[in-house]
């Protein structure tokens, strides 16, 4: 299993992607709120999404898991 | 009335420039902070500070209640708003007064005017003012987005009416353009502004982005305060100022500041304000929005005049005659401001963290208005803008100059900040030769490395 975590601190504002959807490495799949600006969580290798573990509005820290990865 | 204690509904830097005016003029200061800004310097230079909520705006600077409750309790006379959160907010206007308290700044039904882009460019036309040519009125959809965008001829820039930092902003050049960016840009204007009305203006080739500083009384005395160059920026968002414009000549200069007077005169506009232009590579101008409050960049126009604004506010809302005439402003010397910002000098990523180490420049025409010190930590929450530095000299070059040794002094170790970005910006042939547009940063050249 593989995932994808927080590259740093801050609101969830969109999930780009749904259970099931395949995704490529470098693809967007979170956006993330911190200091009044967006930015994009992409998949650091491409796999299936097996699970979102955070919802719109979660306040995430740095490295906390967001999405899990099979293939 | 006389104004003797007031209450900052804000934080950081600006809480901080408030407070010391306050000191100054022998005003108590009630500082409300969010659980994550306890340890931070404004809470403790205020002369009593209140807890207002959790870290997230929403629950603390934002809480309406929780800042009225404060200032009941601490029977303050005025509310300070200072910039962004609360500080054009009508309703929380209102709410002051029903409460009996002063807000410092213009009259609810102006904030919501100018607050909202579709009217604001409505009451300028009204009054005369050159506003950008476009469609003044809210788009249904992305047909009627292409069709009006066709109209006014390519490139077109789609904009929201509610809009503020760039969100919701978008050059298109063509109708593919628009079919593809009216849609994301509406979605992000309701998540984040909770209204997506619309609209079209044309795209300014060679941009520049020009503000004037006004200042209006109770008893209908309206002045400005010169202009501020604006261009500098990144992702929209202003990174240096400077006054006066380089770009600007006396001609021009005369007219931008007029219009501003008459802009603030067509919708009696009271407290200082900063009415902002796009100017084209021709120095033709249009209004681009009125801010309604004290502007992050009024250290420029300080330095330049010699009047304190947040003064000038207090004297405003205790309802004191301005003054000071049109004669009496003068331009002195050169000034400039650059944004010291928590993030990655090349890709301008964000950039949290704790402050290990913290030593700010100091000199002559150097000051410094900051929100931090050594082992602060800055937190994802808010705003990266952790401080300005503004510099003025007799002749922009040696305010130039005073910026880049002031630059060389800065010390801020523990995370990253644009300080490398913001030399090169000082050394770039374009910025020296005061020729540069709002294209600046995106096409300038980099010689720090990430």
């Amino acid at each position: 299993m593989k995932q994808i975590v927080a590259n740093m601190a801050g609101t969830i504002i969109n999930v780009l992607v749904n259970e099931g959807d395949e995704v490529r490495s470098g693809a967007d799949v979170v956006m993330l709120e911190s200091m009044k600006m967006e930015v994009p969580v992409a998949a650091e290798t491409s796999g299936r999404v097996t699970a979102i573990k955070v919802n719109v509005g979660d306040f995430v820290n740095e490295g906390d898991v967001l999405i899990e990865l099979e293939g | 009335m006389k104004i003797k204690t007031i209450l900052i509904a804000n934080r950081g830097e600006i809480a901080r420039r408030i407070i010391r005016t306050c000191k100054a003029k022998g005003i108590r200061t009630i500082a409300v902070h969010s659980e994550a800004d306890a340890p931070m310097p404004f809470v403790r230079e205020a002369d009593a500070a209140v807890v207002i909520g959790p870290p997230p705006v929403v629950k603390s600077y934002l809480n309406m209640e929780a800042i009225i409750q404060a200032a009941k309790d601490h029977g303050v006379d005025a509310i300070h708003p200072g910039y962004g959160l609360l500080s054009e907010n009508g309703n929380f206007a209102r709410r002051c007064a029903e409460e009996g308290i002063v807000f410092i700044g213009p009259r609810p039904e102006v904030m919501e005017d100018m607050g909202d882009k579709i009217r604001a460019r409505t009451r300028m036309m009204e009054a005369g003012i050159p506003v950008v040519p476009g469609y003044n009125g809210s788009i249904a959809d992305a047909e009627e987005a292409c069709s009006i965008a066709a109209d006014i001829g390519y490139p077109v820039m789609l904009k929201a009416s509610a809009g503020g930092g760039g969100i919701g902003m978008q050059v298109c050049e063509n109708e593919e353009e628009v079919r593809k960016a009216f849609q994301s840009a509406k979605g992000r204007a309701k998540a984040y502004f909770g209204n997506d009305d619309m609209f079209i203006e044309k795209y300014i080739e060679e941009p520049h982005h020009i503000e004037v500083q006004i200042a209006g009384d109770e008893h209908g005395h309206i002045i400005h305060l010169f202009e501020r160059e604006c261009s500098i920026q990144r992702r929209h968002q202003k990174v240096i100022e400077e006054s006066p414009s380089p770009f600007l000549d006396d001609v021009t200069r005369e007219a931008i500041c007029r219009t501003a007077v008459q802009a603030a005169q067509a919708v009696g506009y009271t407290g200082v304000g900063t009415v902002e232009f796009i100017m084209n590579g021709e120095q033709e101008f249009f209004f681009l929005e009125m801010n309604t409050r004290l502007q992050v960049e009024h250290p420029v126009t300080e330095a330049v005049t010699g009047f304190d604004l947040v003064e000038m506010q207090l004297m405003i809302a205790e309802e004191k005659a301005l003054t000071i005439s049109q004669e009496e402003v003068i331009q002195r010397g050169h000034a400039i401001e650059l944004r010291i910002y928590a993030e990655d000098p090349i890709t301008f990523m964000p950039s949290p963290g704790t402050i290990s180490r913290y030593e700010q420049p100091e000199g002559k025409g150097i000051r410094v208005d900051d929100a931090v010190e050594s082992g602060s930590t800055i937190t994802p929450y808010y705003d990266p803008m952790i401080g300005k530095l503004i510099v003025s000299g007799n002749t922009r070059a040696e305010a130039i100059a005073r910026a880049e040794e002031a630059l060389a002094q800065y010390v801020i170790d523990g995370i990253k900040t644009n300080l490398p970005m913001l030399g090169d910006v000082l050394r770039d042939e374009a910025f020296v030769a005061g020729t540069y547009t709002t294209q600046f940063v995106q096409q300038m050249k980099r010689t720090t490395n990430k």
